[in-house]
């Protein structure tokens, strides 16, 4: 499946993953206790920096994805000039911009692989007790598997609506398509099963 | 156990699968999404506990940088964008919604799962994201409420969905149906 690391290989894409998620919760943290205008300008201008660095398609795709926001930056901005603190406003604006930025970043920088790594390793403590993770890890695996599945058989149920219907797919469409899923699950779970399920030891039999 | 997992899995790939459904706009131009609807469902037809986990296994995926939310958004932005109240509140919403559906026997299972749903859905899901939205963009709590009081009818439309499409399932596979088994 496509995940949204940039294709675009940067340093940081070979720095550890642990380390950038916990550098990334600690700027987080310091955004929202920062108060002063100057030091979040500073802030911002320094996430823009890192996004500049890989390159211009890596600056382009980070500002697309920041795009998403504009909504309330320009609700920020005309609620604050009304209310006469523009420059209250103008910190509520770039701390957004600037978590949200510094977020995107490491998603973009973090390969899925190294991603899943993070979670087993954050699971660790859960195996020392003598719980099993296997349902987690397989959980995450036959997510990923189903998704595609299911876009698909979605596209062909609308497609097999619109050859029998004058009107377009409508929310009706969820029901048949609900059955369709729910008994793909339980072949899976069938296949599971048959494959020695979740018991311990499974995947190396 | 298998089974429990698959369906897991199953409805944490449908909230993603029912993001990809085109939005469409209500009469009065506001986009609604269908994956609050699956949020509504995972409770409803999974119960409290396992559709909590669907929704959970969700927001994993969604942290790990897929881009499953409506939109083909995800990554882990999201979670301290202003909307990240919504994305905290999802697990507890599928788990009220399920809590509901499964001690409420008295009544039809559409009209329980329904209640569940905008219980869930809306009670629950609108007091986290009102919150976060309080928190990031920096406003009172009943300010931060009126921004998103226009996505109150598309919500309720999901949960007259969300009961609808639970009764009919329980009638075409009652097995699935594990919040009233």
């Amino acid at each position: 499946m496509i995940s949204l690391t940039s294709p675009v290989e940067t340093r940081a894409h070979g720095w550890p993953a642990g380390a950038k998620l916990a550098t990334l919760c600690a700027a987080t943290m310091v955004l929202f206790a920062m108060q002063s205008l100057t030091l979040h300008l500073v802030a911002f201008g320094a996430c823009l920096a890192l996004y500049a660095a890989p390159g211009w398609v890596f600056l382009r795709a980070g500002l697309r994805r920041l795009w998403i926001l504009w909504p309330f930056v320009g609700l920020i901005a005309v609620w604050h000039l009304i209310t006469g603190a523009p420059q209250d406003g103008a910190i509520i604006a770039l701390r957004m911009l600037s978590a949200v930025g510094l977020a995107n970043l490491v998603t973009m920088t973090t390969r899925l692989s190294d991603m899943i790594a993070v979670i087993r390793w954050l699971a660790t403590p859960l195996r020392r007790v003598g719980l099993s993770t296997r349902a987690l890890e397989l959980a995450i695996a036959l997510m990923i598997r189903f998704t595609p599945v299911l876009v698909e058989k979605g596209t062909h149920l609308s497609r097999a609506w619109r050859t029998r219907s004058p009107k377009g797919v409508n929310w009706r469409i969820v029901m048949p398509f609900t059955l369709l899923a729910i008994d793909d699950a339980e072949h899976v779970a069938d296949a599971l099963k048959a494959r020695g399920g979740l018991a311990p030891g499974a995947a190396e039999r | 156990m298998e089974r429990s997992l698959a369906l897991i899995a199953l409805f944490a790939a449908l909230i993603a699968a029912l993001g990809l459904i085109p939005k469409f706009a209500l009469a009065f131009g506001v986009p609604i999404t269908a994956q609050s609807l699956g949020v509504m469902l995972c409770g409803t037809i999974l119960g409290a506990r396992r559709g909590a986990l669907a929704v959970l296994l969700f927001l994993l995926l969604v942290a790990m940088g897929l881009p499953l939310l409506a939109g083909g958004r995800g990554g882990l932005g999201l979670f301290v964008s202003p909307t990240a109240g919504f994305l905290i509140g999802f697990p507890l919403a599928a788990f009220a919604a399920g809590w509901i559906t499964e001690r409420w026997r008295s009544v039809p299972l559409g009209i329980a799962s329904g209640v569940a749903a905008a219980v869930g859905g809306i009670l629950v899901l609108y007091a986290f994201g009102v919150t976060g939205m309080a928190i990031v963009l920096d406003k009172s709590w009943g300010e931060a409420a009126l921004l998103i009081t226009a996505f109150l009818p598309g919500d309720a439309i999901k949960a007259v969905l969300a009961g609808l499409i639970t009764a009919a399932l329980a009638r075409a596979r009652p097995r699935a149906v594990l919040s009233r088994l």
